[in-house]
């Protein structure tokens, strides 16, 4: 196919139809809703022949997704922030029930102060709930990753819900240049949807959804933690396939000038994209500085961090959320990662871009300067007006 | 009516078996069995977390022969619409051919209360599925707290008897009605004394080709301080009493049925309220003198219902 100029959200939408799930059910919420609202004329004008569920609320949504799931079906969903806080109450039940859902979260600050702009306080708040989640540095990801993640939350291996991240407007609202896969390609790539013991199977009648006492409840819980951890490996194994198709190479944590670096940022999602403008910058300057981004959050990728940031000078975390009181939530993670390394690299905090306040390269080019002159401090507000 | 013979009804496959941890006495899983006689078709059954739930499905056991699902308390609803929204997919695209029916269960706390939102969606959406209110009148699983469906002066643990407060200080909400009020193609009160009444309106909230509601009186032994023997005799002076009428509202069209119509006929007498207090623990402070005022205002409302309905049926 030629190449389109799409924003992220109908990037996801395009990607949705041509895998054309057997149900979805979603509810309306910026920054998504242009997912649903494109999705939605797709079913409107015969396109799919998905089962479109317009839902009353965003627990119904995932409710629906849920047993929609657990009955045999492949079902997809979107949300954003107030929306995915509303269905929180179902995230770890999606999970436990082992419903390998597909959720693009375009992701936006949580209220309050009320605030419909990027950080990824709905994602974070959402980190322990079982689920797997990827993220995307700009519009053509958030697509390929759509493509990809039924692939890996299908698989028997895995079988667990997985949320595609896009941030909210920087992603779903902005038009890039993306190369679109055919349909044909999209459909063999991402196949049939196998599931297990599905509810529908009306002959061999199973029970979805027991109590467990405490004798199940912990082994249930270290049966998706095993889940998780045989992941990676589904993942990259869809990667190398993906790049098959695609040309287009991903990697569980992708990094930038990062070999012969001596001072590395951790960003997430489009501020990847920043960073390394500033990284360029401050290589013409001599600067020996790098940035990476953990692809997936959700299973933790621990050992590809380890490779990349042990032995570095400094590490700076940049956290688009913070635990009020505390630090943000990708910090204490990297710090206990590196923990169990020989050469730990002093580890700073570094939050920003909070409901949507606006980043510069600039800004980014002086938390390297920060580690060098060892200026940072162990938790730093990134552009606040005090 | 329903064709069925009580006869017939025993050769039936046993959908909810025997072994299940429901209190003796309870009325739910006898409602659910008959609900479950009113369809020979391959069904899916969805239930709220509740009573219901923790007695029939305790890991690693289950006391289901046919498919069923719980995910949490306030959505039984959209449990159920999610397996229906899968079976319409699959079946669009060929991959299902079979006619399967749907039921949720869900307690009044998770219907009345917790659950409305997901049932009044799934009801506007014109969801093919049965939900089945079991009205035991409280949240009884959590501990007999007053819930959107108790009584006027039931004495739970959330409106207790005291020296300021005689049991729950407002009327339950007509749910029912409300459901009705989605203009959906049948909606019914029915009550597990009248088999017969009762399968037979799940026949046809089975076969309406849309949403149903079925809202059933489901009394409860420990809830209501009952003797576990007194559940069917219960059920039925909860109709004798007009407190709960049995009728049915078929596309719109309101009709008493059983001994509801028997009471609107005057072929048998209503009795009066007083024989329901009198009968069930939670409401015994109200037969005292002082409560005298509180007994006649209470009698005035139901018959004010009662009257409702009766032009509704008329119309």
């Amino acid at each position: 196919m030629k190449d389109l100029a799409i924003n992220g959200d109908n990037a996801v939408a395009l990607a949705w139809k041509q895998i054309d799930p057997d149900v979805c059910a979603a509810y309306p919420i910026t920054p998504q809703t242009i997912i649903v609202e494109k999705f939605s004329e797709y079913v409107a004008n015969g396109d799919v022949g998905t089962e479109f569920v317009c839902v009353e609320s965003e627990h119904s949504a995932l409710t629906v997704c849920t047993s929609s799931c657990s009955a045999g079906a492949r079902t997809f969903t979107a949300t954003s922030s107030q929306g995915l806080a509303y269905m929180w109450e179902m995230l770890p039940i999606a999970s436990a029930m082992r419903t390998p859902i597909v959720m693009a979260v375009a992701n936006r600050a949580v209220s309050g102060p009320i605030n419909i702009n990027n950080d990824h306080g709905d994602v974070m708040s959402a980190r322990d709930t079982g689920w797997i989640q990827i993220f995307a540095e700009n519009v053509q990801e958030a697509y390929d990753n759509a493509i990809m993640a039924p692939r890996i939350a299908e698989h028997p291996d895995v079988q667990l819900p997985i949320m595609t991240n896009l941030d909210g407007f920087i992603i779903t609202h902005a038009v890039e240049r993306m190369t679109p896969l055919d349909d044909t390609i999209v459909k063999d790539f991402v196949g049939e949807f196998k599931p297990f013991k599905p509810l529908l199977d009306y002959k061999n009648p199973i029970s979805h959804g027991l109590m467990d006492g405490p004798n199940f409840y912990y082994e249930h819980k270290y049966q998706m933690v095993q889940a998780m951890e045989k992941a990676f490996k589904v993942i990259e194994d869809v990667f190398t396939e993906f790049a098959k198709i695609s040309g287009r190479k991903y990697k569980v944590v992708e990094s930038y000038m990062c070999d012969d670096a001596d001072y590395v940022a951790v960003v997430l999602g489009s501020s990847y994209g920043t960073m390394k403008e500033a990284v360029d910058t401050l290589r013409d300057k001599g600067k020996k500085v790098g940035v990476c981004m953990p692809r997936i959050m959700r299973p933790w990728p621990s050992k590809y961090l380890t490779k990349i940031l042990g032995g570095k000078k400094g590490v700076a975390v940049m956290d688009k959320h913070l635990s009020v009181g505390a630090y943000g939530p990708l910090y204490p993670e990297v710090v206990a990662t590196m923990s169990q390394h020989d050469e730990m690299p002093k580890i700073t905090n570094y939050i920003y871009g909070l409901g949507g306040k606006d980043v510069k390269v600039s800004e980014f080019m002086n938390v390297f300067e920060d580690m060098e002159k060892e200026k940072s401090k162990t938790i730093n507000y990134l552009g606040v007006k005090e | 009516m329903s064709s069925k013979s009580i006869k017939d009804l025993t050769k039936l496959p046993v959908r909810l078996t025997s072994g299940h941890r429901l209190c003796a006495g309870c009325a739910e899983g006898i409602i659910a069995r008959q609900v479950l006689m009113a369809t020979e078709k391959p069904v899916v059954v969805a239930s709220a977390t509740g009573c219901f739930e923790v007695s029939t499905s305790v890991y690693p056991f289950s006391s289901w022969n046919v498919p069923w699902i719980h995910t949490a308390f306030p959505n039984a609803a959209s449990t159920c619409a999610g397996v229906e929204a899968a079976y319409q997919g699959l079946k669009r695209k060929g991959k299902i051919k079979d006619d399967i029916k749907f039921v949720a269960f869900g307690g009044d706390g998770g219907t009345y209360d917790i659950g409305f939102q997901a049932l009044s969606g799934a009801a506007e959406r014109g969801q093919n599925l049965m939900y089945v209110c079991f009205n035991n009148e409280a949240y009884m699983n959590t501990g007999i707290q007053r819930s959107g469906a108790t009584g006027f002066g039931a004495s739970t643990t959330t409106s207790p008897i005291g020296k300021a407060q005689n049991g729950k200080k407002e009327y339950p909400k007509d749910l029912t009605m409300i459901m009705a009020a989605h203009d959906i193609p049948y909606v019914a009160n029915v009550s597990p004394h009248n088999w017969k009444d009762l399968i037979s309106k799940c026949e046809k909230g089975f076969e309406c080709g849309g949403p149903a509601f079925i809202n059933a009186i489901s009394p409860c032994p420990r809830g209501w301080r009952l003797s576990s023997k007194e559940t069917i005799s219960m059920a039925k002076l909860s109709v004798e009493t007009c407190v709960w009428p049995l009728y049915e509202v078929e596309n719109g069209v309101y009709t008493l049925t059983a001994e509801s119509k028997r009471i609107a006929d005057g072929t048998t007498q209503k009795k009066p309220i007083t024989e329901w207090f009198k009968a069930q623990g939670r409401y015994k402070h109200m037969l005292k003198p002082e409560n005298a005022e509180l007994v006649t205002q209470v009698q005035e409302e139901v018959d004010r219902k009662w009257d409702k309905l009766i032009k509704l049926s008329k119309l």
